[in-house]
């Protein structure tokens, strides 16, 4: 009886030995082929908005270096026309906070807002600053640019002094450089990252925390929730304070930009979903043909829909949050109400078909 | 005939070794729980993370208590090799129970039925006599007890049967049965399995067939493990039953615990071989110790524990069903459902925010969750309305200290369960701030809405 039992306990160490082995990654075709997913969504919409971004940065850079050579009403509309450009494109780049985007913490170097106006004002004074401090992420990416173009004073002409004739000019002409130069750099980085990581990303299928579907996905919602519901309506309408806060929206010195921005990041946001190629109207295998393969077309839908409802309803706002949030706020919240429940739809239904191991809920279960 | 059959021999004395060994592989079993639970980083991420926690009705002044939370993991896990070693027992049995318990009653987030099958079985402990044989307790007062009374260890026998039993009845439910809710969600995405994973586990009959033999399993083992002529094939079946469900769960040491417990009803014979194979290769110890036959208690102590244990095990058999009591879709309010053995019967989550409304001039604000839980109790609030009651209060609590006047607490909330569409789960114009916290039924829940119901025990 007893050695029947020792061969029993070796063969159980063995068997569970052997089922938890986590270092092989075979490919994975179910039902569902999640490899032909993360390929749809690497080359088609991932590397092809990174290409688009890097092209709209190496611009947005040039178009610096014209304007900082010289500092004309011309070259600072191209300047600005470039910068707007580049930030739209940063709408359909930011929710990837995967590889070295996340290890860079590429999203708060690019487009923490609002920017804290003294910190760049003491950066110029002194001239002598460390854009790769935490501290300074509130003073560069995109919202200190549209400071430095748009909120240095309240007309053009006297815009344009500071960085010809004011007492420290060159130290703002050198700060634009600075900054521009950074974001680039990091762009740069994150995107040729990817590209040599593409082909371990797309066969990274299992189901575990760390895998490329997994971690993906949690980031896609938590983008979702934080960085378009909360950041771009949430936050400025007041939801989460006493009062409004319209000087928090994003853009706020161009001003006229809030709603084309989030309307572009809305976009990214369900192209991902639905696997809809980047700038182009093919559509691959997404998460929501993932959906459907689990038999929850209710869920499939309901999202898409959710979506277009989302849109139409910000469609409606004025071209400037901050304008619609001190004009008629209520239509503002409605907006972030149409986005929540895109969030319970996506965090709670879509998870929970997906069975995702959440990354951060690491604990037993029942 | 039948009469006899029936009367149960308290004065039967039946030989030691089984609790011997249950007692030292249920101490190694809980060292290793909480070495592997420190080691894994979760006192910091589950008790010292936390700002606020969730309690039990009437415990909430158990808390963390800072850095020293990891000297009481200390304690409970040095209690727990000295119950394994079987020195100083009674005081290491009665220390592991109550720092385990300690423990246990911090953080509700972390209710797990095999904590509280730990907690119920260590309260068992405290009252049996382990340390009778092989245990250095003996080797102490040089001498050790070769018969124990036979109600002992069929108590322990009784504790298993009683879980299993319950396990087994509450599966049968249209969800598990004929829906093959919530495997059929979790099984597919295990498709990273080796060898099956890619085909199997997408079966839609082995999802049923998993269901289905599950209820049947938790429902026969126990008369399968008493019955002597089964039992080895029984305790295959609890081997592989456990060990499957390990691999496709994470659910941690509880398969482990309840391989080694289901030693318990084989007979001395396989015990004492076990003893005598630790002696020889692991103790390499040949002294033997003086054997006196007969353990009994006192008298009056015996009187004492059987009552107990009577009263003990009344609740045991009826604590599972106080959800009777309650209207409402069980596994939509929950109310009931702890405690009970109702063990994977569910995939529910949820997403819920809360408001704070000034009730006097209407003006409000919505609260960042993330202000005040972890993710992971984010998660457990979301869909369990104790837990939701119990942050609302917290949160208008939070804010009237604030400076706040006229605070309410409104939630939005939806919650999706078994892999229907979630839907709203609380009522949104009930100030939950004004509600009190009890055992009643909370009306504020709404009704279970989905056209899909749950039919069954």
């Amino acid at each position: 009886m007893f050695r029947r039992f020792l061969v029993l306990f070796v063969s159980i160490i063995t068997m569970y030995a052997c089922s938890s082995s986590e270092e092989t990654t075979p490919i994975i075709t179910d039902s569902f082929d999640r490899n032909a997913m993360l390929i749809n969504i690497a080359d088609n919409i991932i590397i092809t908005a990174y290409d688009d971004f890097s092209a709209k940065m190496i611009a947005l850079k040039t178009a610096g270096e014209t304007f900082t050579a010289a500092s004309n009403q011309t070259n600072l509309e191209a300047l600005r026309t470039s910068w707007f450009d580049a930030y739209k494109t940063w709408q359909h780049v930011e929710m990837f906070d995967i590889g070295k985007a996340e290890e860079l913490q590429f999203k708060f170097y690019m487009n923490i807002y609002p920017v804290t106006v003294t910190d760049i004002e003491e950066n110029i004074a002194n001239g002598s600053y460390d854009l790769n401090s935490v501290n300074n992420q509130d003073a560069q990416g995109f919202p200190a640019i549209d400071y430095l173009l748009h909120g240095l004073a309240d007309t053009d002409v006297a815009i344009l002094e500071k960085y010809s004739t004011a007492e420290n000019n060159d130290n703002y002409r050198n700060y634009i450089t600075t900054v521009l130069n950074q974001m680039n750099r990091l762009t740069l980085s994150v995107v040729s990252d990817f590209k040599a990581q593409r082909n371990s990303f797309v066969t990274n299928t299992g189901n575990t925390a760390t895998s490329a579907v997994n971690k993906l996905i949690n980031d896609y919602i938590f983008y979702y929730e934080k960085g378009l519901r909360a950041n771009k309506f949430g936050i400025p309408a007041g939801i989460f304070s006493p009062t409004t806060l319209p000087e928090k929206v994003e853009g706020r010195y161009k001003n006229d930009v809030s709603k084309e921005l989030a309307l572009e990041a809305l976009i990214a946001v369900q192209n991902l979903f639905e696997g809809k190629h980047y700038k182009a109207t093919t559509t691959g295998v997404s998460f929501k043909d993932y959906l459907i393969t689990l038999n929850r077309t209710d869920i499939a839908t309901s999202i898409s829909n959710q979506f277009n409802i989302a849109s139409t309803q910000v469609q409606t706002l004025e071209n400037s949050f901050a304008t619609q949030i001190n004009t008629n706020n209520t239509e503002m919240t409605r907006s972030y109400d149409e986005l929540q429940k895109a969030v319970v739809l996506l965090k709670v239904d879509m998870l929970q078909a997906f069975n995702i191991s959440v990354d951060y809920v690491d604990a037993d279960g029942d | 005939m039948l009469m006899k059959r029936l009367k149960y021999n308290f004065k039967e004395q039946t030989n030691a070794a089984p609790l011997a060994i249950f007692r030292l592989f249920f101490g190694l079993m809980m060292f290793a729980s909480i070495i592997r639970f420190w080691a894994n980083g979760w006192i910091e991420k589950l008790y010292l993370v936390p700002k606020f926690h969730f309690s039990y009705f009437g415990f909430s002044w158990i808390k963390p208590i800072g850095n020293y939370t990891y000297l009481l993991f200390i304690i409970c896990g040095a209690s727990a090799l000295f119950v394994a070693i079987g020195y100083k027992y009674r005081i290491a049995i009665i220390t592991f129970f109550l720092s385990f318990l300690y423990i246990e009653l911090m953080d509700k987030t972390t209710y797990l039925n095999h904590y509280y099958f730990i907690s119920i079985v260590s309260f068992l402990l405290l009252f049996l006599p382990a340390n009778a044989y092989f245990s250095l307790d003996a080797v102490v007062r040089k001498k050790q007890y070769q018969q124990i009374p036979k109600w002992t260890i069929d108590s322990i026998k009784l504790m298993l049967v009683i879980i299993y039993l319950t396990a087994g009845l509450v599966k049968i439910n249209t969800d598990w049965l004929f829906r093959a809710m919530p495997l059929k969600i979790w099984l597919p995405s295990k498709y990273d399995l080796p060898f099956i994973g890619e085909n199997l586990m997408q079966q839609n009959w082995f999802h049923f067939a998993m269901s289905w033999s599950g209820m049947l399993y938790d429902l026969v083992i126990p008369f399968l493990l008493l019955y002597k002529r089964t039992r080895f094939v029984a305790f295959l079946f609890v081997v592989f039953f456990h060990v499957f469900t390990r691999v496709l769960f994470p659910i941690g040491m509880f398969p482990f615990i309840m391989i080694v417990s289901a030693l318990i009803f084989f007979d001395a014979g396989l015990h004492n071989k076990i003893i005598n194979f630790i002696k020889k290769y692991v103790l390499k110890s040949k002294s033997t110790l003086l054997l006196a036959p007969n353990f009994y208690f006192p008298k009056l102590q015996r009187k004492v524990i059987l009552s107990l244990f009577t009263v003990f095990f009344a609740i045991q058999l009826l604590l599972p069903w106080r959800s009777l009591l309650y209207p409402g879709e069980l596994f939509w309010t929950e109310e009931g459902y702890r405690f009970s053995w109702r063990v994977m019967l569910m995939e529910k989550a949820g997403s819920t925010n809360f408001k704070i409304i000034n009730v006097a001039s209407g003006t409000y604000f919505s609260v960042n969750n993330t202000d005040f839980l972890t993710p992971f109790q984010e998660k457990q609030m979301s869909y369990q309305p104790d837990f939701i009651l119990e942050y609302a209060h917290f949160l208008g609590d939070h804010f009237t200290k604030q400076g706040h006047k006229n605070v309410g607490v409104f939630a939005t909330s939806y919650v999706a369960l078994n892999g229907r569409l979630s839907t709203r789960f609380v009522d949104e114009k009930v100030d939950l701030y004004q509600e009190k916290v009890s055992f009643k039924h909370k009306k504020w829940i709404l009704p279970f809405q989905s056209e899909i119901k749950i039919k069954g025990i």
